[in-house]
């Protein structure tokens, strides 16, 4: 594979952060993004570059410097209304090829994941997906990413000396935003890089979002899961309220989707999703492999069981012992009013 | 319709060790299963199959022993199975992975649809789907969840997304990853089994698919994986909490509070 000498990898400068967009706002996680670029730009001596793509998102990309962007490109076009993977990676390439940052970074969203990967392949350079620590090198501009595999039962460390730039997708609530500064300017870069006819789009026929009140899953700070032990629909919707009153999102194990008591977008484990949330209460879930494996490195594990020797009690850092339908709603009383 | 089906073998347990040596991970001793998500976008080619004619091909990269999971798809339906296997194709990461699969889907001929599943459970990465779509510079379309309606020369689906779902209509050829929702896979019959242990499954290596050997394996490899470690492990001490419904609710409330999480 072509791999660069040490003249042409001096080319490449900055840290680049691709924002999340999506409903024509640029979405927290890229705030994130942002602040993890800031320290590597620093070690580096460089700048912090943030690419918003989107339809309408001109005025939303001005509030990016506030984090620590020092410039920002604007792609902002009709066509990129909704998720465009194949126009926004051609545009992408193009934007890398003319400014060649050293470092991109992208959140490890449903969208983010399927545009980077197109992206590093046609600019030919790396990919370490779902970092989880990012340090640079500060002499050469290596970046060493480390990321969970196997379901979070190894740790590896990776990377691309020999290509740039570096890429590397971050999941939401991994990094910490900073606090914004209000007053930091920066410079916006305007960029009409998409080709006018050679570009297919997709057509979007229908965009729907949940109406469900509860946060999702990946921007949650607090999941309520249940299993089969929630016994119904009916004890998803208590966990709703429980969900509601904590400001948390509404996890389930595959048993209880599969029961059809709660949509699969909810499913959490290794055929649903990852989840790392500062808390996580698991109510009539017993901890099987399969779930662990998709919430064992949420901060806090909770556990409500009546068998106080599943895996999940093991696991947990609060292990509950009883019926959950009379402690659930005792909780309810507990906490704070709002 | 001709449709490729992307099969990845994967360890069963999830608790791999590494080896210090080698800093590799130990497969050997670990049962080697289909990937799970691999399981629905097998179901839904063949599914396709059945309402539009065709073909189902099941294609895999991997030593030797993956041939099993193609006798396993043809089991559940796939009409044949390809093993990509050579030592050129060791140590690829997700660029190689997916440059490899792209140039037997090139052999392959005319195909109009390449199904995979969402991530492999070991490398975790979910980007051998898109990558695959890039190097054919098809469209693609991850995370699906139904397909809606297809022709010769559309496909309309719906994807999963972290706010709801959409639903997208993009021209053929193209690619998509598939996650659990959209089918439960069949049982393969014990007939459908036999047959599968007899059927013939050719074994294509770097030359038969037309590959520039720079472009496989570590060499076509950007990324190195220059360290493994188990990551640091959860603390054990449980805190118990045991009595009456009220008294755990307000132990509950207490601890969390300490920690201010409420
Ligand atoms: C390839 C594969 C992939 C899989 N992927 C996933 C995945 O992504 N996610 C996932 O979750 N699973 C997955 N599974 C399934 C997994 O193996 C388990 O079957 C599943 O997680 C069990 O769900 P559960 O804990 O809700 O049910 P159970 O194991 O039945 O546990 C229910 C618990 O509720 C408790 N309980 C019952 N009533 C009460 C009550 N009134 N009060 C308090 N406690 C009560 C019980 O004591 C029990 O501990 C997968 C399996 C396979 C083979
Ligand atoms: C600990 C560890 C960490 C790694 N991290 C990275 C990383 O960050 N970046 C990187 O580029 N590589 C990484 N790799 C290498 C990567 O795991 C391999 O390239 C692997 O072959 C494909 O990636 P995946 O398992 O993530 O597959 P995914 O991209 O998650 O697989 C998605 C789908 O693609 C298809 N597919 C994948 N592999 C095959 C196959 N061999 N044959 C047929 N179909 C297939 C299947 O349909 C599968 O469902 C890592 C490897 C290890 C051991």
């Amino acid at each position: 594979m072509l791999t660069l000498t040490d003249i042409e990898r001096k080319e490449y400068s900055n840290i680049w952060v691709v924002a999340e967009v999506s409903s024509g706002a640029v979405q927290p996680v890229t705030h994130e993004l942002i602040g993890a670029a800031r320290e590597l730009a620093d070690a580096r001596k460089s700048e912090v570059w943030t690419v918003a793509m989107g339809s309408d998102i001109s005025s939303d990309a001005k509030s990016l410097f506030a984090y620590g962007a020092d410039k920002v490109i604007v792609v902002d076009d009709a066509r990129l209304d909704g998720i465009q993977d194949e126009v926004e990676a051609k545009a992408l390439v193009r934007l890398i090829n003319k400014y060649k940052p050293e470092v991109v970074l992208c959140a490890a969203t449903v969208k983010g994941r399927a545009l980077i990967p197109r992206v590093a392949v046609m600019a030919n350079c790396g990919l370490t997906a779902d970092c989880t620590g990012l340090s640079i090198d500060p002499e050469n501009g290596d970046l060493l990413q480390t990321r969970p595999a196997f379901g979070g039962n190894i740790l590896a460390t990776i990377r691309c000396s020999n290509h740039r730039p570096q890429m590397a997708t971050v999941r939401p609530r991994v990094m910490k935003a900073p606090e914004p500064d209000r007053g930091r300017q920066g410079e916006i870069i305007s960029e009409c890089i998409l080709d006018t006819d050679a570009d297919k789009v997709k057509k979007i026929i229908e965009i729907f979002h949940s109406s469900e009140a509860t946060l999702n899953l990946s921007d949650a700070r607090i999941i309520i899961a249940g299993g089969r032990g929630m016994k119904g629909p009916e004890g998803f919707e208590l966990l709703k309220k429980f969900a509601s009153r904590v400001g948390g999102a509404v996890g389930a194990s595959r048993a209880a989707v599969d029961a059809g008591w709660i949509p699969y977008t909810h499913q959490i484990g290794q055929t649903g999703q990852t989840v790392q949330t500062t808390l996580y209460i698991a109510c009539g879930i017993s901890g099987q492999i399969q779930h662990l494996v998709g919430m064992q490195s949420c901060d806090v594990i909770v556990a409500i069981d009546k068998v106080p020797d599943t895996p999940m009690m093991q696991m947990a850092d609060i292990a509950i012992v009883g019926d959950l339908f009379e402690i659930v709603p005792e909780i309810l009383n507990e906490l704070p009013k709002l | 319709m001709k449709i490729v089906v992307c099969i990845k073998q994967v360890p069963a347990t999830n608790d791999a060790k590494i080896d210090p040596e080698t800093k590799r991970i130990i497969r050997e001793g670990l049962k080697a299963i289909m990937n799970p998500f691999d399981t629905y976008a097998l179901e839904e080619g063949v599914r396709l199959r059945e309402k539009l004619g065709g073909e189902v091909i099941a294609l895999t990269m991997g030593p030797p022993k993956a041939e099993a999971v193609l006798r396993e798809a043809l089991a559940a339906g796939a009409d044949r199975g390809i093993l990509l296997s050579d030592r050129a194709f060791g140590g690829s990461d997700t660029w190689a992975t997916s440059y490899a699969l792209a140039k037997a889907i090139e052999k392959i001929g005319d195909v109009d649809l390449v199904i995979c599943g969402k991530q492999a459970i070991d490398g975790d990465t979910a980007q051998v789907g898109p990558g695959i779509s890039a190097h054919l510079n098809w469209m693609q379309a991850a995370s699906v969840m139904a397909v809606e309606q297809v022709d010769e020369s559309c496909i309309t689906v719906k994807r999963m997304h972290e706010e709801g779902h959409d639903i997208c209509k993009m021209q053929l050829p193209a690619v998509l990853t598939v996650v659990k929702d959209i089918n439960t896979p069949r049982i393969p019959s014990l007939k459908g089994r036999l047959a599968a242990q007899k059927a013939q499954i050719p074994v294509w290596k770097p030359e038969d698919i037309g590959a520039d050997p720079d472009k496989l394996g570590l060499n076509g490899s950007p990324t190195r994986v220059v360290k493994t470690q188990p990551p640091d492990p959860r603390q054990t001490d449980t805190i118990r909490i045991e009595g009456t419904a009220q008294e755990c609710a307000r132990a509950l409330v207490r601890e969390l509070r300490l920690r201010s999480l409420v």
